[in-house]
């Protein structure tokens, strides 16, 4: 691989010959495309709704705990459930693109390939934003517990950026193996327990009442993980989908 | 337009490609002929920027490959065995989805156009899913044709289709070879590829065995000359 500069200026070479909208242009079809075509079957969103809603309804019954157990074990419940219906969507989003050969008529457009991340990362924290945006209020009904909190929904926000960004990469490794559906959690699960460790402090904390000076580590933890791991498809997107 | 030299390609321990030469001129059509795992989806893939060769030299209208990928891609048309369509899409919006990727400019008009040429301008607004296979490969010809590309490559166009939508895929392919671009076909069917090209590429064990013009020999010597050189 060639070094991070080289592959730095490359990419800002290809953008600049193909023009920054161009590239932005790319990114916005992937999108619409993604939106249109699940808006159209509803498969995604549609499995993703169903496992998380199951999920939560399981703890329920498993964990019969008074309210103020419930409290500190609700960020841990939530990012379980997020994380496992999570995969899904990843798998399913990926395996749109590998059906009818989809992945190679993304990769023979004249963009910069990490366009084409770009566009299914926004695509599928998109997805994963409206199951979020469901579950919520089912949890809050169903553990009476408040979740509608300013604090806990940015990082909620900064959890998911964190998950897709990775994800979606790790997602596109796994669509080549003919064992994708077993390989994608394999390879997510160990690479997000930082993002899912913070996220599950950060959550207790604001859930908790905790000060900001106590919270404050974990989402700068967050913001770090979101930051590095774009940064780092953004480089190494090409190379995952090379042949 | 094209010019391969020692190209070499391997999977893992396996050759493929073992110091292929091929040379295609500006609005030639070529049938690359050979027998299964000959290399042919390989190279056109390697020709396509989907893939990397390991040694050689490959240049395509000028361009080398893999560094100038982009700037190739811009160039190029492709329609494989898989049409490369969304299914839960419509052709409009496939075909609007790919005109967004390669900066089409007059879109709509563009679309129709490439509609009527394919004959699926009255399906348009039907989901790729509920086409027949015959329908999903003229609506994957219009996608790769979408933003003129001076250079086709078709891998196995033909493959699953009947009589009449192989006949009417022949007639698309030779209303876009009589528009001066070049093609190269990848084939099974020997008659069709002498029918259609204007020269025949035999492909064997990874390297181009024979080429021939397809004026110099009918199909029966065609025939012939692939068991000649495909012969094990």
């Amino acid at each position: 691989m060639p070094p991070t500069t080289e592959i730095v200026e490359h990419k800002i070479e290809t953008s600049a010959d193909g023009s920054l909208r161009a590239y932005l242009r790319s990114i916005g079809a992937i999108v619409w495309k993604d939106l249109a075509a699940e808006f159209r079957s509803r498969e995604l969103i549609g499995a993703m709704l169903v496992f998380a809603a199951l999920v939560i309804l399981i703890f329920n019954f498993a964990l019969e705990l008074d309210i103020r157990t419930r409290e500190t074990v609700t960020s841990g419940v939530l990012w379980v459930t997020f994380a496992f219906a999570g995969t899904l969507g990843l798998n399913r989003s990926m395996a749109i693109e590998k059906d009818r050969g989809c992945l190679d008529g993304l990769l023979l457009a004249p963009v910069d390939r990490s366009a084409i991340y770009f566009g299914k990362a926004i695509g599928n924290l998109f997805f994963m934003l409206i199951v979020e945006a469901i579950i919520l209020p089912m949890y809050s009904v169903l553990y009476n517990v408040n979740l509608f909190q300013p604090g806990l929904i940015l990082v909620i926000l900064l959890g998911s950026i964190g998950y897709t960004a990775v994800g979606t990469l790790l997602a596109s490794m796994a669509v080549q193996a003919r064992t994708r559906d077993m390989l994608l959690p394999i390879l997510l699960f160990p690479v997000l327990i930082p993002l899912l460790l913070a996220a599950v402090k950060a959550s207790n904390g604001f859930l908790q009442g905790f000060e900001m000076a106590e919270i404050m580590p974990w989402i700068n933890v967050m913001i770090a993980y979101d930051v590095i791991f774009i940064a780092v498809a953004f480089m190494v997107f090409d190379f995952v989908v090379e042949e | 337009m094209i010019k391969v030299r020692r190209l070499v390609k391997t999977f893992g321990p396996k050759p493929v490609l073992r110091g292929l030469d091929f040379q295609v001129g500006q609005g030639e059509f070529v049938a690359l002929l050979g027998p299964n795992g000959a290399g042919k989806t390989t190279f056109l893939r390697i020709l396509a920027t989907l893939s990397r060769p390991k040694m050689g030299e490959v240049i395509v209208a000028g361009h080398h490959l893999p560094a100038e990928a982009a700037a190739v891609r811009r160039r190029l048309g492709v329609v494989s065995h898989q049409p490369l369509l969304y299914g839960d899409l419509s052709a409009e919006q496939n075909l609007r989805f790919y005109s967004w990727m390669y900066g089409v400019g007059d879109l709509e008009q563009r679309i129709d156009e490439v509609l009527h040429l394919v004959g699926l301008y009255p399906r348009r607004r039907d989901l790729v899913r509920e086409f027949s296979r015959g329908m999903q490969q003229r609506l994957a010809i219009a996608r790769a044709i979408l933003h003129r590309p001076d250079i086709l490559l078709f891998d196995e166009p033909h493959t699953g289709l009947d009589q009449e939508a192989a006949a009417m895929l022949d007639q698309v392919l030779r209303e876009i070879a009589s528009a001066g671009r070049t093609v190269v076909m990848t084939s099974h069917d020997i008659s069709r590829a002498a029918d259609l090209a204007d020269r025949v590429d035999i492909l064997s064990r990874g390297v181009i065995t024979a080429s021939e013009s397809t004026d110099a020999l009918d199909p029966i010597q065609l025939t012939e000359l692939y068991r000649s050189v495909t012969r094990v």
